[in-house]
């Protein structure tokens, strides 16, 4: 019973966020939203007796993922709200028509079957153990391939949100000038302009004064 | 008596469309990241329904990876979104069209 009502709490806070992620028009509000969506699912994941995935859904998700959404939104400010141009009604009408289409679809398959409970399963169903053991057997490649695409992700995150100099208009001929490599300068020059700064540096005149220097 | 797995299979196809309307509706870059993020939980409430409703552990190591991967997708994103903003450019989807021929 209390399964029941668990249950239930969870499904209307899960569907009410993501309602509130997809239609406010204030960024600060869906991120805040999502969060709510995802510890409703945390909650779902705990029902289904995933206790470390559910572990991982708050810390991982609720916390980490959903901290950069907010910097972002506050990063970007008021430029984050929604473009306030006039959407044709016949948009709105075809995504609501291909998102009931696909609902409807799964839940009208699925509500047919007879499925049960599943098979009654020990509390360690959902242990950290159990995930280990799959992830460093039968799932290895998998791991390691995930630990290099979160490190790809980080590199590109911080190459594409690096500041650059000058940046420009995207359809100017110019704008990527920035990712061309630069010059190495030739260790001549960059004797010569060692010269020449120490020159100005310590003798601090002209060029009659120079000769009588060197 | 507990709700069986049809349920949650139901919520997550619910989610799943709310997230697809998003995608397709809004126009802020930020919110449909948001609407990926909403489309992707749903996917993993599916897959850990089905782990549990098999009694295999295999649906929630899936489920990990897939978070992974949106881990990933939105540094790329939000990564992207910050060097669109940098240039002072419209942060609107249907106007990003300086890929397009």
């Amino acid at each position: 019973m209390t399964y029941d009502i668990v249950f239930i709490v969870a499904s209307v806070v899960a569907i009410a966020a993501a309602l509130t992620v997809v239609l406010s028009g204030n960024p600060f509000i869906s991120s805040l939203s999502l969060i709510a969506n995802l510890i409703a699912l945390a909650t779902f994941y705990l029902l289904l007796q995933s206790d470390f995935l559910a572990a991982a859904q708050v810390i991982v998700y609720a916390g980490a993922v959903m901290i950069m959404f907010l910097f972002v939104t506050a990063y970007l400010g008021g430029r984050a709200d929604e473009p306030t141009r006039e959407r044709p009604v016949w948009q709105t009408l075809a995504a609501l028509a291909a998102a009931a289409a696909v609902t409807a679809e799964i839940v009208f398959g699925v509500g047919r079957q007879s499925f049960l409970h599943g098979p009654v399963v020990s509390d360690a169903f959902g242990a950290p153990q159990a995930i280990a053991a799959r992830f460093l057997g039968r799932y290895l490649l998998a791991f390691e391939g995930t630990s290099i695409l979160l490190l790809i992700a980080a590199v590109g995150g911080v190459v594409l949100a690096t500041r650059r100099p000058a940046p420009r208009g995207a359809d100017e001929p110019g704008a990527f000038e920035v990712l061309r490599p630069e010059p190495v300068p030739s260790l001549q020059s960059s004797v010569m302009n060692l010269e020449t700064r120490f020159d100005v540096v310590h003798t601090g005149a002209g060029p009659d004064d120079e000769k009588a220097d060197g | 008596m507990h709700v069986g797995i049809q349920w949650f299979i139901s919520v997550s196809a619910i989610l799943f469309g709310i997230g697809m309307y998003g995608v397709f509706t809004r126009r802020s870059p930020l919110i449909l990241l948001l609407s990926v993020e909403i489309m992707l939980n749903a996917c993993n409430l599916a897959l850990v329904s089905f782990s549990r409703y098999l009694g295999e552990q295999s649906g929630q190591v899936f489920a990990l990876v897939v978070m992974a991967v949106a881990a990933s997708e939105v540094v790329v994103g939000l990564g992207l979104v910050v060097a669109v903003a940098r240039r002072k450019a419209d942060l609107d989807v249907d106007r990003m069209t300086g890929l397009r021929h």
